[in-house]
This record gives C-alpha cells, sequence and structure tokens, in this order.
C-alpha cells in the first residue's frame, strides 16, 4: 500500500532523526576528543602528576619544583620530565596583546613537544629566546596585520619577534598541533624559558610527566606515587577522563548536545510516527477489507512491521550517507570535530529502531482493534 | 428449485439478535431473524434505509458478532468458533463484494484479484497466475496489470467479483453490488455474477436497493425494522409490495 507523498514524509523524519541522532554526538565526541588531545598526544607519558585541585588539562595549579625529583626517586619510575603549561600574554608586532597557551617541555629531553612540525624543527628551541608556534595561531591570532584594511593577515614566519610577557621572543619553528578545545594561539619553548616568561608566581611546575619502568605495573607505581606525593596521580586515560567529565560535569556543552539529540529524536518521532499513522488511517478500509477476507491478525501485523522496517532501514542508511557527506565537508574546513565510533552508530541505530518501532506499535493498535464489518459500511 | 433439507442449505439463521451499543445508546439492529439460504440460490435481501440488511449480512459473513439465536453457516455455528477459527473460515469460504469495490490501490487488477489466494497460504506468483486466468475468462485480459484507479466502475466491480470467486468460496455476500453503477452496467454486473458465480453447491446474498435487477434473484427476502417480514420467490411479488409502499408512503 503505497502513497508516494507520505512514504517521503516518513523517510524524511526518519532520516532527520537519524542525521541529528549521529551528527550531533559526533560533534559532541569530536569536540571531547579533543578536549583532551593535548594528553593524547604527549603519548610517551605513561603517567601524569599535577596538583591535586586541578580538574582538567587546561586546568593550572603549580607545583613545589621539588616534586619533580621527589616523583622521579619513586621505586619504579624511569624518568620524570616537568612540564610548564599556562596563559600567557603576548604582544604583537602591531602592538596588539593576544593570550597564549604557553607550553614549557624539558629542556634536555623536549618530552611533551610538538608531534609535527610544519618548518623548523623541535630542536631549535635550544637558540636563544626560541619558541615554536602552532600553525593556526601563526596564521591567525598572532598574524601581522593586514597591509591594508580588509585585506589578508600576514601569517607570522619562522625569524620573527614577538614579545612574551615583555620578554623577547623568535619564532624558530612552525608546528601542526590537534585543534584543541580552547582555541587559543600555542607557544611551545623550554620548560626554563617558559618559567622566565611566565609572571611572577609561588610555583611553576603544572605538571611531571612519568615514564614507567619497562615491566613494572603502571597503576601500581602510579599508587606509590601518590602516596609518596600526596599529588593529583592520573594514567594517561585516567587524566583524558578527568579532563572529558569536567567539560561534562561543569559546562553546558552536554546539556546543549543532549538538547539537540532529544530535539532532533523528538521531531523525528512525532514526523515519522505521525506520517505513518496517518497513512494507516488512510488506508483503514484496506486493512478492513484484508481482515474481512480472513487475514490473521498476526499476518497483519508482519506486513506493518515490515513497511516500518523497509523505511527504518531506508530512513537510518539516507541518515548516515547524510551524516558523513556532511562531516566530510565541514571535516575538511577543520572548524568542527566528528567522531564516529561504533558505538555511536549503535546509539543512532536504536534511536531509529525505536522510532520504527512507535509508528509501527501506534498503527498495529489501531489495526488490530479495527472492526472488519467496517468494510461495508460507506 | 432444491430441496430444503439440512444438507443443501448454505445459511440457517434462527432468531438471530443484535444490539448496537455506543455508550448511553443502544440500537436494537435485529429483532429476531430467521432466514435459509439455499445452496444453489441468489437470494436477494431487500428492504428500506435502517433495517439491518447490512448487519445481517455481517453477521452471516462472520465479520460481525451477534448477541442471540443461532447462526449456522455451511454447517459452521459461527458462535462456537474462535477468532482465529473464523478468520480461518472466511478466508476459505466466503467472498465479499463490496458497493466502493475496495480494491487495494497500490495492487495490480491481478494482484488485487491473487489475495484471497494468498491469504489461504498459496504461493505469490501462482496465485496471480491464477487470477490474470479468471480475469481472463471474465474479458479483463488487457487490464490484468492496471492499477485499479484507471479501471472503469464496471471494471472495477469485475475485478472485485474475480476477487471474491478466486478462491471458489461457496457463500458470497454483496453489499449494494450496482449502486454505483449506471443501470446498463448493473445489469451486467448481475449477469456476470449469475452466469460464473452461481454453481450447485454455491449461493450468492445480494443486498440491494436496485430494483432494476430485482429480476436475478432467486427469491427475495424482505425485511423491516430488524425482522425478515416476507420471503418471495418472484421479484413481481416484491415489486408489489415496493409500490404498496411507496403508494401509501410507508417507507
Ligand atoms: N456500528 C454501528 N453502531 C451503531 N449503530 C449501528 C451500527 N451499524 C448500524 N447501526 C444501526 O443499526 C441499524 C441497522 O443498520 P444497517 O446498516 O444494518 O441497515 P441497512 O439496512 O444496511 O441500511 P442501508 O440500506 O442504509 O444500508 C440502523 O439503525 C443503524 O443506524
Ligand atoms: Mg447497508
Amino acid at each position: 500500500m503505497g502513497d508516494r507523498g507520505k512514504f517521503l514524509g516518513i523517510l524524511l523524519g526518519l532520516s532527520f532523526a537519524s542525521i541529528i541522532m549521529t551528527q550531533q554526538p559526533g560533534i559532541f565526541v569530536g569536540i571531547m576528543t579533543r578536549a583532551f588531545s593535548f594528553i593524547s598526544d604527549i603519548g610517551i607519558a605513561d603517567i601524569w602528576v599535577a596538583d591535586p585541585m586541578v580538574k582538567y588539562i587546561d586546568d593550572s595549579k603549580g607545583m613545589p619544583s621539588t616534586m619533580l625529583y621527589r616523583v622521579a626517586s619513586v621505586p619504579g619510575v624511569d624518568w620524570a620530565k616537568p612540564l610548564y603549561k599556562g596563559n600567557i600574554q603576548a604582544r604583537m608586532l602591531d602592538g596588539n596583546f593576544q593570550t597564549c597557551n604557553v607550553i614549557g617541555i624539558d629542556d634536555a629531553t623536549m618530552v611533551g613537544g610538538p608531534l609535527r612540525m610544519v618548518e623548523g624543527n623541535v630542536a631549535d628551541l635550544r637558540q636563544d629566546n626560541a619558541i615554536i608556534i602552532n600553525k593556526e595561531g601563526a596564521d591567525d591570532k598572532l598574524a601581522h596585520s593586514p597591509r591594508y584594511p580588509g585585506g589578508p593577515k600576514i601569517p607570522l614566519k619562522i625569524g620573527d619577534v614577538i614579545e612574551v610577557n615583555d620578554n623577547r621572543a623568535k619564532v624558530v619553528g612552525i608546528a601542526k598541533t590537534t585543534r584543541t578545545f580552547m582555541s587559543m594561539p600555542v607557544i611551545f619553548t623550554t620548560y626554563n624559558r617558559a618559567l622566565t616568561f611566565a609572571p611572577p608566581q609561588r610555583d611553576f611546575l603544572s605538571f611531571v610527566l612519568v615514564k614507567v619502568k619497562k615491566g613494572e605495573d603502571i597503576q601500581k607505581v602510579k599508587q606509590k606515587i601518590k602516596n609518596v606525593t600526596k599529588m593529583g596521580v592520573y594514567t594517561r586515560g585516567e587524566f583524558e577522563d578527568l579532563t572529558v567529565n569536567y567539560y561534562l560535569k561543569y559546562t553546558a556543552i552536554p546539556i546543549n548536545f543532549g538538547f539537540a539529540v532529544l530535539l532532533g529524536f523528538l521531531v523525528g518521532a512525532i514526523i515519522a510516527a505521525q506520517t505513518f499513522y496517518s497513512f494507516t488511517l488512510e488506508n483503514l478500509k484496506y486493512f478492513g477489507v484484508l481482515k474481512a477476507m480472513g487475514t490473521q491478525n498476526s499476518t497483519l501485523l508482519k506486513m506493518i512491521l515490515l513497511q516500518a522496517g523497509t523505511v527504518g532501514a531506508l530512513g537510518y542508511g539516507l541518515g548516515l550517507g547524510g551524516t558523513f557527506l556532511f562531516s566530510l565537508y565541514v571535516g575538511q574546513e577543520g572548524m568542527l570535530a566528528f567522531r564516529f565510533p561504533w558505538q555511536l552508530l549503535v546509539f543512532s541505530f536504536c534511536g531509529v529502531l525505536f522510532i520504527t518501532l512507535l509508528s509501527a506499535l501506534i498503527s498495529i493498535r489501531k489495526v488490530i482493534t479495527l472492526e472488519a464489518a467496517i468494510v461495508f459500511k460507506g | 428449485m432444491a430441496k430444503i433439507t439440512p444438507q443443501n442449505h448454505t445459511v440457517l439463521c434462527k432468531d438471530v439478535k443484535k444490539t448496537y451499543t455506543i455508550g448511553e445508546n443502544r440500537v436494537l439492529a435485529l429483532r429476531g431473524i430467521d432466514l435459509e439460504v439455499r445452496s444453489g440460490e441468489l437470494l436477494m435481501l431487500v428492504g428500506p434505509s435502517g433495517c439491518g440488511k447490512t448487519t445481517l449480512i455481517s453477521i452471516i459473513a462472520g465479520i460481525l458478532n451477534y448477541d442471540g439465536g443461532s447462526c449456522t453457516v455451511l454447517d459452521n455455528s459461527l458462535e462456537i468458533l474462535s477468532e482465529v477459527e473464523k478468520n480461518r473460515f472466511r478466508a476459505k469460504n466466503i467472498g465479499f463484494v463490496f458497493q466502493a469495490f475496495n480494491l487495494i490501490p497500490s495492487l495490480t487488477a491481478a494482484e488485487n484479484v491473487a489475495v484471497p489466494l494468498i491469504i489461504n497460504g498459496m504461493e505469490r506468483l501462482l496465485a496471480i497466475d491464477q487470477a490474470k486466468e479468471l480475469l481472463k475468462e471474465m474479458g479483463l485480459e488487457d487490464k490484468v496489470d492496471s492499477d485499479p484507479k484507471n479501471l472503469s466502475g464496471g471494471q472495477q466491480q469485475r475485478v472485485a467479483i474475480a476477487r471474491a470467486l478466486i478462491h471458489s468460496p461457496r457463500l458470497i455476500v454483496c453489499d449494494e453490488p450496482t449502486s454505483a453503477l449506471d443501470g446498463e452496467t448493473g445489469h451486467k454486473i448481475l449477469e456476470l455474477m449469475k452466469k460464473i458465480a452461481l454453481k450447485e453447491d454455491r449461493a450468492l446474498i445480494v443486498v440491494t436497493h436496485d430494483i432494476r435487477i430485482f429480476p436475478f434473484a432467486d427469491r427475495i427476502a424482505m425485511m423491516e425494522d430488524g425482522k425478515v417480514t416476507r420471503v418471495v420467490n418472484s421479484y413481481k411479488d416484491a415489486l408489489k409490495n415496493e409500490e404498496e409502499k411507496i403508494i401509501t408512503g410507508n417507507k
């Protein structure tokens, strides 16, 4: 029993729900992944040590510098390196100020340094006053003003000099970093130089990065460090979770996305179920005819489920297709993060399945309770 | 005319009663119907609007429950059949023809005709083949793959009749089969029904207001206010009665 308009309506509702329920969580997961990308990028560190008050990666509270040696002396620790992470004002050539995320990495080993360089070398940080800037920052927020109003900004390049908190800093490299949650420019430099950049404060040591000795149990070493230092000690995975949980708990982001998903689900469900139902109502007479001719209820049930299942599968497929096209298009621009772990696909599949079953169920109820005797009514 | 023995009646209704209840309102639609439909006959059911004709054939066809009396169709007591059994009984034994044809719009003519066979468990393609054969017999050879909406009223009703006959049911019930058609087409439809539907072991019940088709009846049962008042053997008797009513204004 087909009616093209209705069919398209149902399909539209289901695809819509499918798109929203896949795409919105996709962006959400993407953003969450970005939130801890800095942690995952420093893959070499097994354990992160921070002030116990630190709740997420961009939360800086310094520890006394002696903490580095206390951690390093815990049995099972292969090495421990300092990491400075803080927001510092930089003054650009045109005199404007811009807050930057400054990362100070261990002078000797460069642990925590950028993974991919666009230009220059990480080792060039050993030069006087050297800094490495991330590509987005160099191209946009730290770039020179356009030559003429409305013209293109002139990217910062190797050899350029800016001032970081009144200290001369020379650009020796451009790095590609994973887009972070905060879209602040990122400045890499050595740990000791970062301390000279940083405004005076009591304790500078943001994190201690720990490599566990081969064969040692990470959890056990973590516990030992915790016992000795009484600091916040996390494995890499735990610190990522901590960061994500912080955003989940203390920001409106999950609520916004949850709301969008719920809205997509509801709108899709209403369109699909309502259209499917009105389609059933329109064809009620024919269901009556089939009933009068002796069709069993179980057969009618299967018919409706099959119809609903078919549009459900089509709608889900179209929705996924639409989402992937969209993410390809937007993904190239680099503005939005998309991640589609399989759990997410299962999630949206269940959503569409639920809508489909709901639509079918309302119709099935109507058809099952239908009196076959209506066939003789005008 | 066949003899009246238990073996050769198709339908036997005794004191059948039916009350419709809508909220507080109760409508006594059948007040004790006694009616026999014999095998091999075309029985017409006539009477004023609202007298209970549709209610009665719905009960006889097993698509409506009644609340008193007994109704035996093809030796089955309808009141003791479960819903599932009743469905199976209808699928096998009853053919339906409606005033509004009620062909399923998304199926072709042949597919519509094949539906009762499929309901009875026949494989789909085989059923459609048989449906095409029957439509051919009925002169609709070139319409087998047409959508119902592309057929004239008379053609649609012929397809509907084919659908009512395809599974060789032993009772065919028709509610106002000609009232949506012009006189000439209605006449042809009845001719066709008599010719191919009526067999020795089959009965047809036709509910109608259409005086023009009365001559096709073997017997005519006249109803009034929920009762069968008279069964006549000739349409002339029935017409006389109708005329009386018109003259006396007793409608
Ligand atoms: N589903 C129903 N609910 C309530 N009352 C009903 C229902 N169907 C029929 N009736 C009432 O029962 C009585 C008999 O109706 P029925 O349809 O059997 O008459 P009919 O002889 O077929 O009339 P018509 O010639 O107009 O088709 C009428 O008074 C009608 O209003
Ligand atoms: Mg009627």
